[in-house]
């Protein structure tokens, strides 16, 4: 018999950094990607789209089109409205044009499609679609959006005073949301002994996976079922939604997502596209295949962000915050159609008191509608928690240059102790566990703040020195893990998930989840989760996911929900096999239950530890001979709904250099502490804070998603939109602390999100910081080097 | 994003390619094809015909004749930055090529195509007029010969006419005591200068014997600074003149706003590239 | 709208097809060759997921025409294993986690076999800018760099053994 620790490690259970199974298939060029799919008949659908961005429609003409040999069809708003699906519900209680009826909203906006044999006719078909526009003047400033002379955007619901979220005032806005104690926010303001206040802007973004959006549809006219491959984060909730809207029964709608290049958020929703590839499956018998190109990605599925923020901090004069208010005005772009799970419009956001224990505070979002876009969507955080860190974690610097208190103590003065959780926010929110100042700690001495500190005051000190030098600080708390179903749901479903496990009688073992991975690792590191759990090594587990039609219901895979509410399922339903496993073990052995202790892969009889039997020999004897009262076999599935969030947290430290002649900053130093609480898999957990970083980096120095007063959007290629190569990435240094989630059947957090999270306002913070003996306490991103030199010159100090 | 349909044709010879664009309507030539396919993609372009120049021998490739370094316009990028000739002779060319798209991109693009192209964004054009370069032009009269500062005549203008071809690029030879730099500013890999500018300088006994500028993506096609040359030419290089060159460089420029930055920001960045490139060429003065 | 047969050598293979002039090499590959490991990401030749090798030099398939490549040697993703073993860079990436959708791994791979092939011994900064060319929304390179890094060391250990 093995050693306790080799047979331990032969598992590769939680903890080991284990190799990805997954990679054989795409290191050879065989990963399957919906465009990968090829089907017998299959046709190809093109979008014919808006050049304006608000438009009166006078006339489409297809003539030119349908005449073009190899197209198959053409359909307007006019062909979907007797099957009732020219709009459709958005997951936002709003409704959303699927082909423009009347008029369009945005630039981009779908007006027809084109059906044909391949790609390269439909592109052709396309651009012979003739459509007579009658231009409208367009919104463009969520800001104006509520005056009384803003152009209306949705005629067909320009009278309604209610909408799904409450009251309406005016026909350009969405809802009024409030979060916090007004009244206590305020008095804490009227007694304070200092306040302030910034306004930011976080800018319109794009997830933009390499992979864009697509999907194949294929429905079979003689059984009646719909096959739908689809680049979906939530191939289910799709499955439930495709039913109300097209009447076929779920039992006969198949959604499967297959390899998926990445999601971030971009493949939540669900789009015109989806549908209308569907439709023309059903309507022409054959198989109907829509890929996007990058710029109707770029222009049309999911954006993130767009929130015009007002914050406010009070404190005492000795940094101490009392209190807290923010206001915003969130731009929705043309259709309310956010992909999000909570039961609030603006989601997390209230999450925005951050790691600070704050008496008071108060919080309102307005939603508008604007000549944008719509889809807005969670890019790599959950939903609204990227603004809501970006407005503390700026305030709180705000405060600090205000009160000429470092950085790094001021989060120390108002930080949650480890001993106050778990810890009730004024929001309400009921923070699980954390440590903050020992990570803040950790990293600081990692990087020598003291001295980086003094390197900056000698060249503040030296008017020749060519550079400005940044250093950011950012203690964020995170909540992710949507979600205790009290609080998030989407249509009506609870955002619990699931997991089936089954083991074979030779001991090897399929598993099969609600989630679906997009490079996340879940057939690494669910795998590793049941090892732990049942003794049976990971490479003899098989995880499955994304298709409808053999993985249990589940609420997929966003928000860094699939640890937290995947992976628990994944353990408590490894813990019913277990539970089962023992009886089998007990009968086997002829001792009681009780009598038996568990050891890595086996159960063996207290103080007779040869006396035992391993999970390979009681899955033989599940299937040989069940014990009196057992089935047989050896399975078990969970639905599990976490009785909370999950606050993971980190302390990153940023050390920027800004050339005063061109404004280009450099990241000098990037140090990333993160606490996700148990730790699954390290090699991937570091993965996953690489390119939450180097999202956050995209994000915070050159993304941005700029229109003109028109509507048009100005930058919808990767010439512009700013994906950084290798070369602009900087070095990522890591670091971690372990504070396991109480709450959690294994204690973990979720951690991809983090890095971006917590990433964006720790470079603002750096550039801010560069210029704070200047006066200067906010630069708007992106910081590229055109805005950044804006303000050298502003300030007096470019070369 | 699908090109619309057109008819190819590769012809082996120049001869060849001149009676394909004489007799075929709307026909384009195609080069490298990384701005041409892109624009046609977008179906900002559809010619009815792509005539390949990549099929014709001797239309790339470097060599020198005597004191000039011929580079063949079909010669791609990253030939530049490995060519031993060109490192030798006109370090300047390998060390902008490496600031041209990305290394894949380098592979096809040609240094033909960047400045028969007219694009105000490419990078070759400023270098040829810095390097005081002539472009050989060949039609169906035969070859003709123009200099690069005269080539130029606006946004995606030419003297290239349409039934032309621009076949080879002459570098005349240098100077003793002569240093080359090109500095650009840009966002990322792959984008076009923010503001560049290409400094060619000959410094002896202390003073500015000789000196070009061309500046790259501050007008509607590349320029040369002479203003800015004329107050270095004949002076000891020190900050003032340097400041001076950098500020009549600027007072020339008439750059368009777009994202990369406005009007004031990329006259801000002329002078700043120009200084740069001056000190940094003056030092690799030998 | 004309179209012509072209012949290629693909992974080795000598492959003979029918296209229309305007047909891209990525759609030829992926389409009529069925090798899907080459990637759409952009289709601007920014992205870089469908590069190939054309010729002995890395290429973005998505702006090639098909009938350019008349004659050519074409190398994707799928040729670069030999007699079921893996290359270094095909191993390197899975041993040091250099990816994670999978999506730019292909153009990846192809890029920097190449890149090796051109530089056996790279610093960091020639690598990262050797795969400046190649979009990856996962990783943050930094593995990436590490994958191509030990498949360096493991190029140079065969060649060393091999002498």
């Amino acid at each position: 018999m093995n050693a306790p620790n080799e047979r331990s490690a032969e598992l590769a259970g939680i903890g080991e950094a284990r190799l990805r199974k997954e990679d054989a298939r795409f290191i050879q060029g065989k990963g399957n990607y919906v465009d990968d799919i090829k089907l017998p008949g299959m046709l190809f659908l093109d979008v014919v789209r808006s050049p304006l961005a608000h438009a009166r429609i006078k006339r489409i003409d297809t003539s030119k089109a349908k005449a073009i040999p190899g197209v198959l069809a053409v359909l307007t708003a006019e062909d979907l409205k007797p099957l009732k699906l020219h709009w459709m519900p958005t997951l936002a209680g709003d409704v959303q044009a699927v082909l423009a009826d009347d008029k369009v909203c945005f630039q981009m906006q779908e007006v027809a499609v084109v059906v044909a044999d391949d790609r390269y006719i439909a592109a052709d078909g396309v651009e012979a679609v003739e459509v007579e526009y009658e231009e409208l003047p367009a919104l463009v400033d969520a800001k104006a959006a509520l005056a009384p002379d803003a152009p209306v955007i949705r005629e067909d619901i320009a009278d309604r005073s209610e909408g799904a979220h409450g009251p309406r005032s005016h026909p350009n806005h969405i809802f009024t949301w409030e979060a916090g104690d007004r009244a206590a926010a305020d008095a804490a303001f009227a007694a304070a002994e200092v306040t302030v206040a910034q306004d930011m802007l976080y800018p319109r973004v794009h997830p933009c996976p390499l992979e864009t959006c697509g999907c194949v549809a294929s429905f079979d006219p003689v059984r009646g079922e719909l096959t739908t491959w689809m680049t979906s984060q939530a191939p289910h909730i799709v499955r439930t939604v495709v039913g109300l809207l097209s009447g076929l029964p779920e039992s006969k709608i198949r959604i499967i997502s297959p390899d998926i290049g990445g999601g971030f958020g971009n493949k939540v929703g669900v789009y015109p596209g989806y549908v209308c590839a569907i439709v023309a499956s059903i309507v022409l018998g054959r198989p109907v295949k829509w890929i996007e190109d990058r710029i109707e990605n770029i222009s049309t599925t999911a954006f993130a962000r767009d929130y015009h923020m007002s914050g406010e901090l009070a404190a005492t004069r000795d940094g101490r915050i009392t209190g807290m208010r923010v206001k915003v005005i969130a731009d929705h772009g043309a259709f309310n159609s956010h992909a999000q799970p909570t039961k609030w419009p603006a989601g997390l956001f209230s999450i925005c008191s951050g790691s600070y224990d704050i008496p008071a505070a108060y919080a309102r979002v307005d939603g508008v509608y604007t000549n944008k876009a719509p889809g807005g969507v969670a890019y790599r955080c959950s939903f609204r928690v990227t603004e809501a860190v970006y407005v503390i974690e700026r305030l709180i610097d705000v405060l600090a240059q205000k009160l000429s208190i470092d950085k790094a103590e001021i989060r120390r003065r108002n930080f949650i102790h480890r001993e106050q959780f778990p810890y009730t926010s004024a929001f309400g929110w009921q923070y699980d566990s954390g440590d903050y100042e020992r990570g803040l700690q950790k990293v600081l001495e990692a990087v020598d703040y003291e001295a980086l500190r003094a390197e900056q005051a000698a060249k503040r000190a030296d008017p020749d020195c060519p550079t400005l030098m940044g250093i950011g600080i950012c203690t964020f708390t995170e909540i992710v893990g949507a979600g205790p179903s009290k609080a998030c749901d989407v249509l009506g479903v609870g955002m619990f998930d699931s997991c089936e496990i089954r083991v074979h009688p030779d001991g090897s073992a399929i598993a099969r989840m609600g989630t679906i991975n997009q490079g996340q690792g879940h057939p690494t590191t669910y795998a590793q989760i049941i090892a732990t759990e049942l003794g049976i090594p990971s490479d003899r587990i098989t995880i499955e996911e994304g298709d409808t039609s053999t993985a249990p219901y589940g609420l997929g895979t966003y928000g860094s929900r699939s640890t937290p509410v995947g992976g628990a399922a994944t353990a408590m339903a490894a813990r019913k096999v277990h539970a089962k496993a023992r009886k089998i073990a007990a009968s086997l052995l002829e001792v009681g239950e009780a009598d038996l202790e568990w050891e890595i892969d086996r159960f063996q009889v207290r103080g007779d530890p040869e006396r035992a039997k391993t999970m390979k020999e009681i899955a033989w004897a599940a299937y040989q001979h069940a014990p009196s009262g057992e089935e047989h076999g050896l399975e078990a599935s969970y639905y599990y709904d976490p009785p909370n969030f999950t606050y993971p947290f980190g302390s990153y430290l940023a050390v920027v250099d800004i050339d005063r002649a061109t404004g280009e900053t450099k990241v000098r130093r990037f140090y990333a502490l993160d606490d996700c609480g148990t730790r699954i898999n390290p090699m991937i957990i570091e993965g996953q804070i690489h390119g939450g970083l180097t999202e956050g980096f995209a994000v915070a120095m050159g993304q941005q998603m700029p229109f003109d007063a028109q509507g048009n959007l100005l930058g919808n290629t990767l010439m512009d939109y700013f994906l950084p190569t290798a070369v602009e990435t900087p070095h990522w240094e890591t670091d971690f602390t372990v504070t396991p989630s109480p709450h959690h059947p294994i204690g973990a957090k979720g951690v991809a999100e983090s890095p971006h999270v917590g990433s964006i306002p720790c470079f603002s913070n750096a550039v801010a910081d560069a210029f704070a003996h200047l006066g200067v306490t906010h630069l708007e991103m992106p910081h590229s080097a055109y805005r950044v030199w804006r303000q050298l010159h502003a300030s007096g100090v470019a070369l | 994003m699908i090109p619309a349909g057109f008819d190819y044709h590769a012809p082996d010879s120049v001869a060849e390619a001149l009676r394909l664009l004489d007799e075929l309507d709307d026909a384009k030539l195609l080069a490298g094809g990384h701005s041409l396919l892109p624009m046609m993609k977008l179906r900002f372009a559809q010619p009815a015909h792509l005539v390949d120049l990549g099929r014709i021998p001797g239309l790339s490739g470097i060599r020198e004749e005597g004191d000039v370094v011929v580079i063949g316009a079909m010669t791609v990028e990253n030939e530049l930055i490995r060519s031993e000739i060109i490192r030798r002779r006109v370090p300047l060319l390998a060390e902008a090529a490496a600031l041209i798209a990305d290394p894949q991109v380098r592979n096809r693009g040609t240094i033909g195509g960047d400045i028969a192209h007219g694009d105000p964004g490419n990078d070759h054009p400023a270098l040829a007029i810095a390097l005081d370069a002539g472009f050989v032009l060949e039609g169906p009269g035969g070859r003709r010969p123009v200099k690069a500062e005269d080539f130029f005549l606006g946004t995606f203008m030419t003297e290239l006419a349409d039934n032309e071809i621009l076949v080879e690029i002459r570098v005349p030879g240098l100077a003793p005591h002569t240093g080359q730099a090109y500095e650009k500013l840009k966002r990322k890999t792959g984008d076009w200068a923010t503001a560049g500018a290409a400094v060619v300088i000959t410094i002896e006994q202390g003073k500015v014997g000789a000196v070009r500028i061309g500046l790259t993506n501050l007008a509607p096609s590349a320029l040369r600074a002479e203003a800015a040359e004329q107050a270095l030419l004949g002076q000891p290089l020190s900050e003032t003149t340097i400041e001076d060159a950098a500020t009549r460089a600027a007072a020339i420029c008439d750059p368009a706003e777009d994202l990369r930055g406005d009007r004031d920001y990329k006259l801000a960045m002329a002078r700043q590239m120009v200084k740069r490139a001056i000190r940094k060429a003056a030092a690799r003065c030998p | 709208m004309s179209t012509r047969t072209v012949t290629m050598s693909v992974n080795g293979e000598q492959r003979r097809a029918e296209v229309e002039d305007r047909t891209l090499l990525i759609h030829f590959l992926r389409e009529q060759l069925n090798l899907t490991g080459p990637h759409i990401g952009c289709e601007t030749s920014h992205c870089g997921a469908c590069t190939v090798d054309l010729n002995g030099v890395s290429v973005k398939s998505c702006t090639v025409l098909a009938v350019q490549c008349e004659g050519a040697e074409v190398l994707t993703v799928e040729g670069l294993a030999e007699g079921g073993v893996l290359h270094a860079v095909q191993e390197g990436f899975h041993q040091q986690h250099g990816l994670q959708c999978g999506f730019c791994t292909p153009g990846m791979l192809v890029r920097s076999y190449r890149l090796l092939q051109d530089n056996p011994d790279p610093t960091e900064e020639e690598i990262r800018a050797g795969i400046s060319g190649n979009l990856c929304r996962c990783t943050g390179y930094q593995n990436i760099v590490k994958a191509i890094q030990y498949a360096a060391k493991r190029l140079k250990e065969a060649q060393s053994v091999s002498a």
